[in-house]
């Protein structure tokens, strides 16, 4: 058949040689010799059968396969998994999860990738055959699947470029395959567990909340436009609080995942996607609803949050601040394990800042949850691409400490300037890491346990995301400034800790012992991962810039909005 | 005929709908010329800052027969909302509700991390209310 429709000569199957494909298979089954002219006969739909056996050994290993083999050529690929099309004419692979492998781009986004790639994981059968195993369809079997795979052309037509096209319908495919329907806003179980990795991976605890401005950077890095991420938030967070739960960001990221599919959105919510539909599936198996009870916990704290937000100044944050800022203290220490359902709401009021109170020590300390948290999602994505791309990589630390000479000097010199800027903002270090100033310590031992597979001392992603927050630092103090209008002090400082900015997201973060262990065995690969890292870290540090500057604005807003009201009620007495 | 409007507070629009689309300028024009009266109100109201409602302004034009109604949040954002005279079954409790919606769904679009104060709302969600409310009242 492979022959037959071309594909053999061409070398992949694109939709003129799959559709042929799909026909030569129904003739076949339907007892038709394999031609050409076969195709020509009123065919019954090809029916697809699977090997369960097959499908189960591959459900253990679609988290390395999650983009792992993503770049293996369509060809291969699919000459593999056609090559048993010659054989058994009975057993036919779905091909449509083959073709999409091939079709994204050469340089998809990283984080396209992922869905991507995760759908590929859905196609597990897809990454096996890398050794040409078998490629059996994962579905279970059904007649039903026939109607649908004759669904896959119609629908296939409808998506305006080939990957999405392979990709929608692969998604049917799977989709149909768990539910017997083509339901594409249903989430089957693996994207349920990637989901909820994700989930994890931006807030361990999965009974809290993700923040709108974490969500935010999370999905803004899908590249899908600023208006359907709205939608898709407006469609998704249904009680409307500017958090996300677990049930709400499985449900944005199925629709994300499913825009970038070519999926339409929804006008509402599909029935599948609802939190309450969401919750009674997924988290059944992960705690026990509990999540209910932990909803009126944060869910008032958060909607007086927002609610001050928008409508008045928050006297009430400045003291939930320092609150907050305990815990958040603690969680420096701990690694952000504890739950940050208090944390999350800080980056939110910082966001708005219509902390009018806001001393600057507090917001200073404010600030530096914020940053973590901001870092804590960037890097989430990073660490969820490298895991994608191979292994963790061991950190290029030692790598740093040679290669550049004067990091060692820098060293200094950030620590002399933090410390001036920060001395008494910043809790004491944690013991575990050298005396650096805590801005970049508490920061790393975040990451350290952050990462669980990087189970050594920081990486460099953690010294880029030392440098992110040093980014973030940079402006948040600025903003008390110019409430204040005390944006002498604030100038100073910035242009201290900007010019350490650069240097810090080159610098290993780590004291000086560790690394000498592990430099020698780990030298070459180090520095080319610390090249990829440091890249990828300024990426996110331009966006990361990019979104200050938005918050930058709105401070700029509120605060005119402010000064208009002050002499509104200023001018009462002269009326 | 009726028109709703969402002003940001310095005073350009952040939405703008009208139920029947012709005559949408007069509509705007009154609207401009509204918000120098809901600003008047909010400087003299100013002791009483707590009020955050806005009573309606009454007949602005008594020729054209539009009756105005004004709306302001504690952060200054104005809603203004012209509905015809004729539809005399509008009681004030009616006004005063469907203000409290509009309120309510301008919030839940602030709550949205991807909106920006003071952009132009585009929000479905919005705009479905919007619609249903003024279908009530023609």
């Amino acid at each position: 058949i492979t022959e037959v429709c071309g594909a053999k000569r061409v070398g992949y199957f694109g939709p003129a040689q799959f559709y042929i494909a799909l026909k030569l298979i129904a003739a076949a089954q339907s007892g038709f010799p394999v031609r050409i002219e076969s195709i020509r006969n009123e065919l019954p739909l090809p029916r697809f059968m699977a090997l369960k056996n097959d499908t189960e050994v591959r459900y253990g290993t679609p988290a390395e396969s999650h983009g792992v083999k993503f770049q293996v050529p369509h060809a291969t690929l699919e000459k593999n998994s056609y090559k048993r099309t010659d054989e058994g004419d009975k057993q036919e692979p779905k091909s449509p999860p083959m073709s999409p492998i091939c079709s994204p781009p050469a340089s998809p986004s990283t984080y396209q990738r992922i869905p991507l790639s995760y759908g590929y994981g859905k196609a597990r059968s897809g990454l096996e055959q890398q050794h040409g195993a078998p490629y059996e369809v994962r579905h279970s079997t059904h007649q039903q699947d026939g109607p649908s795979s004759g669904n896959y052309g119609a629908k296939s037509a409808l998506t305006c470029s080939t990957p999405n096209r392979s990709l929608s319908v692969e998604r049917e495919q799977q989709d149909s395959s768990t539910q017997y329907s083509d339901d594409p806003w249903r989430i089957t179980e693996e994207q349920r567990d990637y989901y909820i990795n994700q989930f994890r991976s931006l807030q361990p605890d999965l009974n809290a909340f993700i923040s709108g401005s974490v969500a935010k950077n999370f999905f803004t890095k899908s590249k899908l436009p600023i208006p359907e991420l709205s939608h898709i938030w407006e469609l998704s967070d249904v009680d409307c609080d500017g958090a996300l739960t677990l049930p709400e960001f499985c449900a944005a990221f199925h629709l994300v995942v499913a825009r970038k599919n070519g999926y339409q959105l929804p006008e509402t919510l599909p029935e599948t996607l609802l939190p309450e539909y969401l919750q009674a599936a997924c988290l059944k198996p992960l705690h026990d609803c509990a999540l209910f009870d932990s909803y009126p916990e944060p869910l008032p704290s958060s909607q007086t949050r927002d609610f001050s937000r928008t409508e008045k100044s928050s006297a009430e944050e400045v003291p939930d601040n320092s609150a907050l800022l305990q815990d958040g203290k603690k969680d420096d220490k701990q690694a952000l394990k504890v739950s940050t359902t208090p944390l999350k709401t800080i980056p939110k009021e910082f966001q708005h800042l219509t902390v009018k109170a806001g001393k600057e020590k507090k917001n200073a300390m404010c600030y530096l949850h914020k940053p973590k948290l901001v870092s804590y999602s960037s890097t989430s994505i990073e660490d969820a691409m490298k895991k994608g791309e191979e292994p963790p990589t061991p950190p290029p630390r030692p790598q740093k400490s040679h290669s550049r000479a004067s990091s060692l000097d820098l060293n200094k010199i950030f620590q002399q300037n933090t410390q001036a800027v920060r001395s008494g903002w910043l809790p004491p270090p944690p013991p575990a890491l050298p005396p650096r100033p805590s801005v970049s310590q508490t920061e790393q031992s975040s990451e350290v346990e952050l990462r669980p597979q990087m189970n050594r001392p920081p990486s460099q992603a953690e010294e880029n995301s030392s440098a992110k927050k040093e980014v973030v630092l940079v402006q948040p103090p600025s903003k008390p400034a110019r409430r204040k209008l005390r944006t002498e002090a604030q100038g100073l400082e910035t242009p201290e800790l900007s010019p350490t900015i650069n240097v810090t997201s080159s610098l290993p973060a780590v004291k000086p012992h560790l690394p000498v262990q592990k430099q020698s065995s780990k030298q070459k690969r180090a520095i080319q991962t610390a090249i990829r890292k440091n890249k990828e870290a300024n990426a996110v540090l331009a966006r990361l810039n990019s979104e200050l500057q938005q918050q930058l604005k709105e401070v700029h807003k509120e605060r005119i909005a402010l000064e208009t009201q002050l002499e509104q009620l200023r001018p009462v007495t002269v009326l | 005929p009726s028109q709703c409007d969402l002003f940001c507070p310095q005073n350009y629009p952040l939405y703008i709908r009208s139920v029947p689309t012709e005559n949408e300028l007069k509509f705007h024009y009154t609207v401009h010329t509204s918000l120098d009266v809901v600003d008047e109100k909010i400087s003299a109201m100013g002791k009483a800052l707590v009020d955050q409602r806005e009573l309606y302004l009454g007949l602005l034009y008594p020729t054209e027969d539009y009756k105005v109604y004004g709306y302001v949040t504690n952060s200054k954002v104005k809603f203004v909302m012209v509905v015809d005279s004729s539809n005399t079954a509008l009681r004030d409790n009616e006004i005063r509700s469907m203000f409290r919606k509009l309120h309510n769904s301008y919030t839940d679009i602030m709550c949205n991390p991807f909106y920006n104060p003071g952009d132009r709302i585009h929000s479905r969600a919005f705009d479905t209310m919007v619609n249903s409310m003024m279908m009530q009242v023609c």
